[in-house]
């Protein structure tokens, strides 16, 4: 348990060390490129700005990155004795990517004025496509943990290892698209938020409107595709692992016409969830395109291949209420670009996006709740179970405070940091930047 | 056929590590053994030189973890599991000393708060490549005990011997040593040379010195280290070859060349590693009961050898022109603003 907790604690601090180090590049070589292309200095500051926050991000991303892997054997080490060469593939992969993506962000963190500007913002441009691509991969190794393919189990032994296969296993694509799309909309939602609140305090109105736009077009965009993404995701789940799906609704009862439970709290004692709202046949809709088709409920998976319940239910419930209340306020970002230039300067339409600032987050954090929860008892689908998989060292609680310290240490200083950072700003940007060279 | 490649791969991310991450560790160690008098320009030009490359650095070690959990899972795990206490306290080293180097540099604001990110990037740059090369040392003790019952064996004294300690000293003298030399290229006025040559001079006797006390605990432990070292034509060889360029490097350092001597410096820790490494080859792991993990017969399955053999091939196609062009740049473009401020 100790173990669990310790490795969700780290994945769940790296998911977001990741998620903006890998979206933020994207955000930088959009106003580098307005910058290069109107030569308006405030996007050249902007560019600048956002480029010191994706390298903190990405330096600490590093680093509870390389933790990681050093954890996956310190904790799981009969996982990783069978699974490291099966799965290994996209990691292999991902070393590569990462390693271009740290030799780009060293050109260009380094590179102002040094290079030819179309080669500078190009490196740019790959420090966010290489992390993004090591974004996938990941998510690709975790998505075999959902759905193992790529070897034969044999009385025990793993047999006709296809790292390939494994890593193009059936639900890496529909989970890679849900994280990377979940990724723009949180990160864009919260650099949105931040900048929108300087606005509200009217510091530096230009430079942080400029930040705002670019921002939050991204989040708004990514809010509105999610639900496709999710929907994709959710069919596959309840083709590969129809015990998750059933605990994400808190779905007891296999029967035609299967219901779409939304809220409510999920009674475990007499199957049943007290005070939820439900829609007859959406659940069997929605997973096969048909109002009739009984979709398996928990009655039929047996009690010891469960996953914990509420657990997976509300963070499942809480997902999608803020996906949709993003998706929301996208709809009203768009009306404000299309017809209602005046709302941006309005209080009430900046403090929506404030409010919206750490929306994202929780939804990627709840999310990911509800694929690894939702995934136990098994570490590898249907094959391993999770507590045959940890390591036998004793006292691992210990080491579970430990890192519980050094991680909550670790998010106050940044977040710290990135108030000086932007603190700052009047400081470092608000003079005619002297032009050099 | 891919086993050597993937082998080969491990020994050069091992050798690079080495060589790049000891002397990005080795400029924390210096800073440590720098007057107050002196921090702050040994600190400017150090980040100045490490800045831009020190992410990639890091990078070598990932790939080495990344090559032995996929390539070789036997091995991964027991080290993982038995090694696990030096292995937390080295994660713990890399955390604070990557946060403190990424804080002292985008701290926008300027106050006392550059005293505490120095504190903690000096000392943790001194821990992590201790616990390194205790790790490195307990690999090849035949201290790792599969079989133990007990706590303290299985995973205390597994690494907390004399010989492990001794070889994480010399790891850290050489990172030191590594770094000094690497800083005299860099450094601006002559004044500075000398500095430099001091402490890569102070260095290089740490090295030697925590380099008897390794020979000295092996006896203290018993683990035949002179027969490893000398027992074989490689291993005085590179012993000679090693010792010789040490000399050769001296004699240019007074003559004031910059750029061989580093050279000459990543050659000597080449040879180390090629001592170190040659007489076990394939194994890497001695257990206590006599047995070995080798990188032949604990190899994990054909197909996923093969796998990671392509990826690294493919990925070095990707990385190394982008890194050497990425050190080039920086070096050349160095200079010249030197010379134009």
């Amino acid at each position: 348990m100790a173990a669990r907790s310790q490795m969700a604690l780290s994945l769940g601090f790296h998911i977001i060390f990741s998620c903006i180090g890998m979206v933020m590049p994207f955000f930088m070589a959009v106003s580098h490129f307005m910058y290069l292309k109107t030569n308006n200095l405030i996007y050249q500051n902007v560019t600048k700005a956002w480029s010191k926050g994706v390298a903190i991000f990405f330096a600490t991303g590093a680093v509870s990155g390389t933790v990681l892997s050093f954890e996956l054997g310190l904790l799981w080490p009969t996982f990783m004795k069978h699974a490291g060469p099966i799965f290994g593939m996209p990691f292999s992969l991902e070393g590569t990517a990462f390693f271009i993506e740290a030799i780009a962000l060293g050109f260009f963190l380094y590179g102002w004025d040094r290079f030819n500007k179309w080669f500078h913002w190009f490196t740019g441009v790959i420090v966010g496509i290489s992390g993004l691509t090591s974004g996938i991969l990941v998510v690709a190794a975790n998505a075999w943990m959902n759905s193992p393919t790529g070897f034969t189990l044999v009385n025990g032994k793993y047999t006709d290892i296809d790292p390939i296969k494994a890593m193009f296993n059936p639900a890496w694509f529909s989970q890679a698209l849900h994280m990377c799309v979940a990724a723009f909309a949180a990160t864009g939602f919260a650099v949105a938020g931040v900048h929108a609140l300087m606005i509200l305090r009217k510091r530096n109105v230009d430079f942080h409107m400029r930040s705002f736009k670019i921002a939050a077009i991204f989040g708004v965009v990514a809010a509105i595709l999610q639900p496709l993404s999710g929907d994709i995701s959710a069919k596959m789940v309840a083709k590969r692992q129809p015990a998750k799906l059933a605990a994400m609704e808190a779905h007891f009862k296999t029967e035609p016409y299967s219901p779409l439970i939304i809220g409510g709290i999920p009674d475990v004692k007499n199957k049943k969830v007290d005070y939820a709202i439900e829609l007859p046949g959406m659940l069997s809709f929605m997973v096969y395109d048909d109002f009739k088709t009984p979709v398996k409920g928990l009655d039929q998976i047996p009690l010891a291949d469960q996953p914990p319940i509420a657990v997976t239910h509300y963070a499942f419930q809480l997902m999608v209420g803020l996906g949709m209340a993003m998706m929301a306020l996208g709809v009203v970002y768009l009306i404000a670009l299309a017809k209602k230039k005046s709302w941006f300067s309005k209080a009430w339409f900046l403090k929506l996006f404030i409010a919206a600032t750490p929306l994202g987050f929780i939804a990627v954090e709840a999310g990911w709740t509800v694929t690894e929860v939702g995934r136990q008892p098994w570490i590898i689908q249907g094959v391993m179970r999770t507590a045959d998989a940890v390591t036998p060292m004793p006292g691992i609680g210990y080491s579970f405070y430990l890192f519980t310290a050094v991680y909550f240490t670790l998010s106050i200083a940044v977040t710290f940091l990135l108030y000086r950072q932007i603190k700052m700003v009047p400081v470092l940007y608000d003079h005619e930047p002297t032009v050099t060279n | 056929m891919m086993i050597y490649v993937v082998m080969g791969f491990l020994w050069l991310a091992l050798l690079l590590y080495l060589v790049m991450g000891g002397a990005d560790f080795g400029a924390g160690i210096v800073e440590l053994f720098t007057s107050n008098a002196n921090k702050n320009r040994t600190r400017r030009i150090m980040y100045n030189a490490i800045g831009p490359i020190w992410e990639a650095n890091h990078m070598w070690l990932i790939i080495a973890i990344v090559i032995l959990f996929v390539g070789f899972p036997v091995i991964y795990t027991t080290m993982s599991t038995y090694l696990h206490i030096p292995l937390v306290i080295m994660l713990m080293g890399i955390i604070a000393r990557g946060t403190a180097l990424t804080f002292r540099n985008y701290d926008a604001v300027t106050d006392n708060m550059q005293a505490v990110y120095n504190k903690i990037f000096v000392y943790s740059s001194f821990i992590t490549p201790l616990f390194l090369g205790i790790i490195a040392g307990s690999a090849v003790s035949g201290r790792i005990d599969t079989g133990a019952t007990d706590f303290m064996t299985a995973y205390v004294y597994s690494w907390l011997n004399w010989f492990s300690v001794a070889i994480g000293f010399f790891t850290v003298a050489l990172c030191g040593f590594l770094a000094a030399i690497y800083l005299i290229g860099e450094a601006q006025d002559p004044e500075e040379t000398r500095r430099f040559i001091r402490k890569a001079r102070f260095m290089n006797i740490a090295a030697v010195v925590a380099g008897g006390l390794v020979f000295i605990a092996s006896v203290e432990e018993k683990i035949p280290l002179v027969q490893w070292v000398f027992g074989n034509i490689i291993g005085i060889l590179a012993v000679s070859a090693a010792s010789l360029s040490l000399g050769v490097m001296w004699y240019l350092i007074i003559k004031g060349k910059r750029f061989i001597i580093r050279v000459l410096a990543g050659f000597q820790m080449t040879m180390i590693l090629l001592t170190t490494t040659y007489k076990h080859y394939p194994n890497i792991v001695i257990l206590k009961n006599g047995g070995y993990l080798s990188l032949l017969a604990d190899r994990g399955a054909d197909k996923a050898i093969e796998g990671l053999g392509i990826a690294l091939l493919l990925g070095s196609l990707f990385i190394l022109p982008a890194l050497g062009y990425l050190i080039y740049s920086f070096q050349r473009k160095d200079k010249g603003d030197v010379a134009g401020h």
